[in-house]
């Protein structure tokens, strides 16, 4: 089942000059409607018309999160403010979100890519589609709604949270679809045991997970336990959330929705671009976004690109897995953290120099985070009382800004790992 | 009397004290006077010493955080009742006790506390003696 037949089995030779033409668009666009990306191009002495073939693209300059946040808020949208229809942000590397704006115009084009992720899948406007993303500022709840909507399924919005209820409601509405976080998925199992429910015996029959990474392994762990097909799905909110790409039925590889979303991989250290089968840093350019257009935007995920024609009959690239990451972010419960959010709350809470690292576990199948941070001179003190609200502070003030709730630990200074004079800031004990 | 206590920050592991008073006893220094406080995940060490700034320094040489407090300290007769009569003035004006812990003065029969409370100063005269005492104290209290 194809949603958009024409696009998806598309010659190749066909869809390099609906890029090519797309690409040159974007480009003459970004120049005219982005200050910041006109000057970054009339440095390098590029004007638009330098790029009229798809591998000019490589003449382009990288666009990096960093840049967005020199941005922030508005800087790199592409319109004015009355176009814009929604927001949406993400965690920055720092204290600062990343955002992201849309035009009306955009949203449609998210809900065609959703729906050709959903279609896919296996969804259908036959599915009952429960969505336990997060709804809100994060791209994950809202993406897949919307899509899920486009082709037709019954939506239940759920949101993120209360694993009870989301059984009672899965068995009560006749759930068939579930999209949330895989290791979310494997919790769902757990508690559905403990509840005395067997997760083989729910109305589900596929799962569409994403927003962190999961391996084989895990997939077939999902699937064995709740008895479904299960597909990868892939994005970012900096090129437009869910459904840059999602795998089919054949769980070969993630297809790339490659008519709006360009990828190319790079080797991370020296930027140069790589071949088909290479390992690297996916980079992406989006080839029809209005709100916010993205040339050479580094995911920092690694992984690589298969071209051919699907088994599926989709003749669209296809990315593996997500095998790692360029940077040292964090996806904790699929929510993205890099240890410098964690340095900018101590920063803030008057730490001149923080030494800390992150610990992630896995606990059944839920990712716990606990931020350990030596105590210095100044923050520490005679009385229990005041240590235990530092604690707290630490603790709350990491709440807010990271979006997930971390465990802080108080520990002697000088104290934590560091390797070679250089702090080692996280430490992984999680099996994917 | 107002004295200088110095407490350190113990993380809790095997050892840690361990190695906080080997680097005291490295450095000769004598301890007249301790407690420790703890919660599920660290603890404090407090102490008095003839030299906190001295002490203070080598320990934080040693990369230990350390602070310096102002704390009251007073000897108590041996008789029933003493602790009482001083806590009870401090309650009555409203000075709450952070903490407080005694030890045994060496060659009398008499003890000695220290307080942390929240107004130093108030509680130094309300219970802290006359100056008479505080320049005898000073010579008993550093042997």
């Amino acid at each position: 089942m194809y949603w958009n037949k024409t696009i998806e089995t598309m010659e190749h030779n066909q869809m390099e000059q609906l890029q090519t033409k797309r690409l040159s668009a974007v480009v003459e666009y970004m120049y005219r409607q982005v200050p910041f990306y006109r000057e970054r191009m009339q440095q390098l002495g590029l004007l638009p018309q330098d790029v009229t073939t798809l591998a000019d693209i490589s003449k382009l300059p990288f666009t990096e999160k960093q840049d967005m946040r020199e941005n922030y808020p508005y800087g790199l949208f592409a319109v004015p403010p009355s176009e814009i229809v929604r927001i949406h942000a993400s965690s920055g590397t720092t204290g600062k979100a990343t955002v992201v704006g849309y035009t009306k115009r955009d949203l449609g084009i998210w809900s065609e890519v959703m729906a050709r992720s959903l279609t896919a899948a296996g969804v259908s406007n036959k599915s009952f589609i429960q969505i336990a993303y997060g709804y809100g500022l994060f791209t994950g709840g809202l993406g897949l709604h919307y899509g899920a909507e486009l082709v037709g399924a019954s939506v239940i919005p759920v949101s993120s949270g209360n694993t009870a209820r989301q059984i009672s409601l899965m068995m009560d509405f006749g759930t068939t679809a579930l999209a949330c976080t895989p290791s979310y998925a494997l919790h769902i199992a757990d508690t559905m045991k403990e509840m005395g429910i067997d997760p083989k015996n729910t109305g589900l029959k596929v799962g569409i997970f994403g927003a962190e990474p999961w391996s084989d392994n895990m997939r077939s762990e999902i699937e064995t336990q709740l008895n479904i097909k299960t597909t990868d799905i892939y994005g970012l909110s900096e090129i437009i959330g869910p459904g840059v790409a999602c795998e089919c039925e054949m769980q070969q590889g993630l297809h790339i929705n490659e008519d709006h979303f360009y990828p190319e991989i790079i080797n991370p250290q020296t930027g140069e671009v790589l071949g088909e089968g290479e390992k690297g840093e996916l980079v992406l350019t989006t080839l029809t976004k209005e709100g916010m257009p993205m040339i050479r935007y580094r995911t920092r995920d690694l992984t690589m690109l298969t071209r051919g024609t699907c088994s599926c009959g989709r003749t669209l690239v296809r990315m593996n897995k997500v095998l790692g990451r360029s940077d040292d972010m964090l996806i904790i419960r699929g929510v993205n953290v890099f240890p410098s959010q964690v340095e900018s709350v101590l920063l803030n809470l008057g730490e001149t120099s923080p030494h800390y690292q992150l610990i992630v576990d896995r606990q059944g199948h839920l990712d716990i985070l606990t931020v350990m941070v030596e105590v210095s001179d100044n923050m520490f003190s005679d009385e229990v009382r005041l240590l235990e609200m530092l604690e707290r502070k630490i603790q709350n003030e990491l709440a807010s800004v990271l979006k997930v709730q971390a465990r802080v630990r108080l520990v002697a200074a000088k104290t934590l790992e560091r390797s070679e004079g250089k702090a080692k800031r996280v430490i992984d004990n999680r099996k994917i | 009397m107002i004295i200088q206590q110095i407490s350190v920050f113990l993380e809790n592991k095997l050892g840690t004290l361990a190695e906080v008073l080997a680097t005291l006893n490295n450095h000769q220094v004598n301890i007249r006077a301790m407690s420790v406080a703890e919660t599920s995940d660290f603890g404090i060490l407090r102490f008095i010493v003839n030299r906190p700034e001295e002490v203070a320094k080598v320990l934080r040489e040693a990369n230990i955080a350390v602070k310096i407090t102002p704390v009251l300290t007073m000897v108590l007769d041996d008789n029933p009742g003493g602790l009482l009569e001083k806590i009870q003035k401090l309650s009555d004006a409203s000075i709450s006790i952070e903490y407080f812990y005694a030890f045994a003065v060496v060659g009398t029969e008499k003890a000695r506390i220290v307080l942390k409370v929240s107004n130093l100063e108030e509680a130094q005269q309300l219970i802290g003696g006359h100056q008479q005492d505080q320049i005898n104290e000073e010579a008993d209290f550093y042997w």
